[in-house]
């Protein structure tokens, strides 16, 4: 009993690795046609995660399982919002699976798993936990994206995504033996006070950092590390490319904070130098590759590659309001990412995706509710006030100004515009061209409800943007200092 | 219900009358749309009343609701400031505000876009309440373009029409002379004083006195050009000469937003915004002066264009014009509280005037010309009555409303200290003279004398094919037909009116104006004596109204009457006569003495000449040509060469990783 009671903090991990296997095995028992009820079960339970995570909350930070785990603030922001983002994903993919025969048990499971391994991520305090985390979390999307079996696409999607993530494993798995090397510990706290002790052997600490910058970008999508995000993104089935795109990048923030910033600090001035180096050309790439791109998805992927460089910008301006604007940044990210691929996902039936820019000529004649909320997403992935889009990249780019990183800043600003050229196209065709299709869109009421309130979101956190990003603030302040 | 939460209840309600209006008036319905909002903005007034009747008790408030954003050491909020003043504006707001929604109902009846309007309405009451009872130049500038803005949705509210079109379009342009100006005081305060907050910068404004301003060349005092700007701004919104030109031809809006926007509230937020501001205004003589010359040549010379007018609508916006002009005088001769009590009285009898001269028209069937009028008084009694009442008080009859207002304002000139005030004086003076005559002339053509209606005027009656036209609202009377009296939506607002038009000025004088009403929200300096001396003379509402017999202000008024009953009733061939006699200053008056001719020549013409030098060389060549083709061209270029490195082979894509790494050891070794 004593000890149940010490295991409070990591109940929503237990409760959801219970749950996963009683998925498992009811999913068994449950015909195609009655599908449904696995996927009411995988949102009970994600509400039942996101119940128990806000019961269990408290304040400060806990540390348990030989301190491999930690339960801090940021964790419980972060781990809700992936609840949520999550939760939403299966939402908009139910209908476009079920068109397409892939609304199967399996796909659910491993977006539960999936889902367990970015909390062991954000959780964890420790090399070996967050090792873990990771391959969970990247074991559980390969398979996602191989699910469709029959399509030669996504079987390469998945195969290149597979090879490249075992090549950043082993990258990252050197370098944190490398670590281990010098500190003589995988623990976070006790590198971080290792380090401030100063360490022997100094070079042998660095070198293993650039082996962990660079599988941390590769899970981020970063240039030169990006070649796989086209690629997945385009490859994979849009619901399994939401899934891929929104709620691990979350898990991937977290990750960032963890390794460099907790365990990492006094080497700020080594990975703040890296991370520029990364963020400009993840900038530069993604936004001027994305403009050539007809097809969305990987116009998406690339504009992921672009977003990506700016979260890296807030981290490595290594102070507070670095990393909470980027933590701001990495949720609107998300929520954003969600709208745009759910549109995908709304305006696409079965046999046809809607993927291709001139899929979306002309949809304010067609819908202008949806154009409108396209709209909205368009602008705050640009950038455009008052959409939330734009605070994201205001207070990166303050707080980069604030840490004197002002060439950073200016070209960050410049590829934000030339980026703004492909978002601003999007909505050039639906409201000035005239439609390809007219062959109505059929409007499920759930994920046209949801999509509804993802747009508005978009625009009402832009005009009141004070309570997510104190909540951002708050939860980095508190997960840095106490540590 | 806390104060608090009732102060937000007075915005938020007209705004969530004009979201469920607007967005679904559809789904409302026309009935349910003009319930909700109706219901909206009469909870809005009845809480403005409680919280009128909390702030008689001395329960003020200043404070932040909303920290909108901080930028460096500025930070920009919500706030409200309920004071005496506040207070006022927001009770006259919200009751003329509902008495439009009302008589809108009958008055737009048969108009497509009837949500739209009511949506309007509610928006700009909103917005208005916004202006009011902010507590920040910040809040202030929003309210100030947000009516600005409904303003231009409704002049041109009916926007198949040409007219309609170019007046809301010359509204705007007009109104963005004011606000640049407007905007530029704001940014001077802001430097200045490091604040938008009202108290702050009050505050501190006499030690800022002797300030010099930063224009090179020239040796301004800081607060003239505070000052100055500000009042650019006031002029903009309450048509003061030389921006005045939009406010006649806004008239091509439907009329209750004639009477609520340019005439009861929006024109006045000037006037009220410089009484906000008398802190500031009070340390600059020369800025009072110009504040009253600018008020004085308003009064004067508008008022003589509203004797050639023949638009009904039109005669009634010259006529605000002019009285504008006195509420600019007082403020000159440092009389804030004259002017608010003048903003007020006559918010309630132009409303009504309007609103009257809206029901001629229905009853006209959408003919606005008083030529084809005339004898309406025994079809439309109470049209008729409710719109003497307000031409009486418009005039300054003894007894009524507008006589104490506009009585106290030239007493006030006189008793001013500044070296213009004696021009200012004979014009308002004059000013007297010409309201009583335009305002009888109007009220004898339109309810006196022969009937000249139902005669075929019209030359366009034959296109009644195109029912496009007939929502053009250009119907007039039928040969035969007679008028006839509007339905109860539109006489009880008449009625509801006409009350305080009679009887407000002689209940309200003593405590606006020399009790302590206002005492906390205007500050007078010393050296300014009108209102002091104004004091001195008054005994009592009673006393004033009496002893203006001796005064010959009221018979500067009664000869004006006098002139227009014998032109326009008796003898009703002399003006055709005196047109004809003195062509050349009939010809000034047709024409505005210039203003339109002159910005259509030299500002519009001028903008165009230069834009069009822009657009040919600078954008056309520079911009689009070099700069932006341009730069396209390199990024289309750069990304054209870019999406070739995505092969799609996986060992180029391990290959980019290595030298990834590479990167970042060679960085490595050059951090050490």
């Amino acid at each position: 009993m004593t000890y149940l009671s010490t295991l409070v903090p990591a109940y929503a991990e237990i409760f959801l690795l219970v749950m996963v296997c009683a998925i498992l095995i009811v999913d068994l028992f449950v015909t195609d046609p009655n599908r449904i009820v696995t996927y009411l079960l995988v949102q009970l339970t994600l509400l039942g995660c996101a119940l128990i995570t806000v019961s269990t909350y408290q304040p400060g930070v806990v540390h348990l399982f030989h301190n491999t785990f930690v339960d801090d603030m940021m964790s419980d922001v972060l781990k809700l919002l992936s609840y949520l983002a999550m939760s939403m994903a299966l939402v908009y993919s139910r209908h476009y699976l079920m068109a397409r025969g892939l609304f199967t048990g399996e796909f659910m499971v491993l977006a539960l798993f999936a889902l367990l391994g970015m909390m062991v991520m954000i959780s964890a305090s420790h090399f070996i936990s967050l090792y873990i985390g990771l391959e969970l979390l990247s074991l559980s999307l390969y398979a996602m994206v191989a699910l469709q079996r029959d399509s030669a696409v996504a079987t390469e999607a998945a195969m290149k995504y597979f090879i490249l993530g075992a090549l950043a494993s082993g990258l990252l798995l050197y370098g944190m033996s490398m670590l281990y090397g010098a500190t003589g510990s995988l623990d976070v706290n006790a590198i971080s006070a290792a380090i401030s002790h100063g360490v022997e052997n100094k070079q042998l600490l660095t070198f293993g950092l650039v082996f962990i910058v660079a599988g941390l970008a590769f899970k981020l999508g970063a240039v030169p590390f990006h070649m796989w995000v086209p690629d997945v993104y385009h490859g994979a089935p849009t619901a399994m490319t939401l899934i891929i795109g929104s709620a691990p990048k979350l898990a991937a923030f977290a990750f960032v904070m963890r390794l460099l910033v907790e365990s990492m600090q006094p080497l700020m001035m080594h990975w703040s130098g890296m991370l520029a180096i990364l963020a400009v050309l993840s900038m530069a790439l993604g936004n001027i590759s994305a403009i050539a791109q007809t097809n969305l998805k990987r116009m998406f992927a690339y504009s992921t590659i672009a977003h990506m460089g700016f979260l890296l910008l807030g981290v490595l301006s290594g102070n507070i309001d670095g990393y909470s604007s980027a933590m701001f940044y990495a949720v609107v990210y998300v929520l954003m990412s969600l709208g745009g691929f759910g549109m995908i996902m709304l305006l696409s039936r079965a046999g046809f995706e809607a993927d291709n820019l001139d899929d979306f000529k002309g949809l304010n004649q067609r819908s202008p509710w949806l154009a409108f909320i396209m709209l909205l997403l368009m602008f705050s992935m640009a950038g455009v006030p008052p959409t939330v889009g734009f605070y994201a990249k205001f207070s990166v780019l303050q707080a980069a100004v604030n840490a004197g990183h002002i060439p950073l800043v200016v070209m960050a600003v410049l590829f934000s515009l030339i980026g703004a050229f492909y978002y601003l196209r999007i909505v050039k065709l639906m409201y000035f061209d005239a439609p390809e299709s007219h062959v109505p869109i059929s409007m499920q009421p759930d994920s046209s409800v949801l999509i509804s309130f993802n747009g508005l979101a978009v625009l009402l956190l832009g005009i009141l943007p004070g309570n997510l990003m104190a909540v951002c603030a708050v939860s980095v302040q508190q997960s840095l200092l106490l540590h | 219900m806390s104060n608090f939460s009732l102060y937000l209840l007075v915005p938020l309600a007209p705004l969530l009358g004009a979201i469920l209006a607007g967005l679904f008036g559809k789904v409302l319905g026309r009935a349910w749309s003009h319930r909700v909002t109706i219901a909206l903005v009469a909870v809005s007034f009845f809480a403005s009343l409680r919280i009128f009747q909390d702030v008689l008790d001395g329960h003020t408030f200043n404070g932040a609701v909303y920290q909108w954003m901080t930028s460096g050491d500025i930070s920009l909020e919500v706030g409200f400031l309920i004071d005496h003043l506040t207070v006022l504006m927001m009770l006259v707001v919200t009751f003329v505000s509902l008495m439009v929604h009302i008589y809108t109902i009958g008055y737009m009846e048969e108009d497509d876009g009837y949500q739209r309007f009511f949506s309007y309405i509610s928006l700009f009451t909103f917005s208005m309440l916004m202006l009011v009872m902010a507590n920040n130049f910040m809040q202030l500038f929003f309210g100030w373009e947000a009516v600005g803005l409904v303003s231009y949705l409704l002049i041109g509210f009916w926007f198949k029409r040409e007219t309609a079109i170019y007046a809301n379009l010359k509204a705007f342009l007009v109104n963005r002379v004011g606000d640049f100006g407007f905007l530029l005081g704001i940014g001077l305060i802001l430097m200045v004083f490091g604040s938008l907050d009202y108290a702050t910068v009050f505050a501190s404004a006499a030690s800022h006195a002797n300030d010099m301003a930063p224009i090179p060349g020239v040796s301004w005092n800081m607060m003239t050009a505070i000052c100055i700007l500000l009042f650019i701004g006031a002029m903009g919104k309450s048509a003061q000469f030389p921006l005045h030109v939009w406010l006649p031809d806004s008239m091509e809006g439907p009329t209750p937003i004639s009477a609520l926007i340019h005439a009861a509230t929006m024109v006045t937020a000037g006037i009220f915004m410089v009484s906000r501001m008398s802190p500031l205004f009070e340390l600059s003589d020369t800025a009072l002066s110009f504040v009253m010359v600018i008020g004085a040549i308003t009064a004067l010379f508008m008022g003589f264009l509203g004797i050639i007018q023949n638009d009904i609508k039109r005669v009634v916006a010259y006529s605000t014009l002019s009285q504008l002009g006195y509420m600019t005088c007082a403020l000159g001769a440092s009389a804030y509280s004259v002017a608010i009590f003048h903003l007020m009285t006559h918010a309630f009898f132009k409303a009504l005037l309007f609103l009257a001269a809206g029901s001629v028209i229905i009853g006209m069937h959408h003919d606005q010309d008083i030529r084809n009028m005339g004898g309406l008084r025994k079809y439309m009694p109470i049209t008729w009555i409710t719109f003497l009442i307000g031409t009486l008080a418009l005039i300054g009859t003894p007894f009524l409303s507008g006589f104490y207002s506009k009585d106290s304002i030239i007493e006030a000139v006189e008793a001013s200290g500044l070296p213009v005030k004696d021009f200012v004086y004979i014009a308002l003076r004059m000013g007297v003279f010409v309201t009583a005559f335009y305002s009888f002339r109007l009220y004898f053509l339109v309810f006196h004398g022969t009937e000249r209606f139902g005669k075929a005027h019209h030359d366009h009656h034959g296109d009644h094919a195109d029912e496009e036209v007939a929502a053009d609202h250009h119907h007039g009377l039928a040969p035969g037909q007679k008028p006839h009296e509007s339905s109860w939506v539109v006489t009880l607002p008449l009625v509801l009116l006409a009350i305080p038009s009679l009887a407000i000025g002689y209940f309200t004088i003593e405590p606006i104006l020399y009790g302590s009403f206002l005492k906390d929200a205007i500050h007078v300096i010393g050296s300014h004596p009108a209102m002091a001396e104004l004091a001195e003379e008054f005994h009592g509402p009673a006393a004033k109204a009496l002893a203006s017999v001796f005064d010959s202000t009221l018979w500067f008024a009664i000869s004006g009457v006098v002139m227009a009953w014998f032109f326009y009733l008796k003898r009703p061939d002399i003006p055709e006569k005196i047109k004809q006699r003195f062509h050349g200053i009939y010809t000034v008056l047709e024409r505005k003495y210039g203003f339109d001719e002159f910005n259509d020549w030299f500002f519009a013409g001028g903008a165009r000449l230069v834009s069009r030098f822009l657009w040919q060389f600078g954008d056309v060549k520079m911009i689009d040509g070099m700069m932006v083709n341009g730069t396209a061209r390199l990024v289309g270029m750069c990304s054209g060469i870019v999406r070739r490195f995505q092969t799609g082979y996986i060992y180029h894509y391990a290959f980019s990783m290595i030298i990834g790494v590479f990167v970042l050891l060679s960085i490595r070794e050059l951090i050490g």
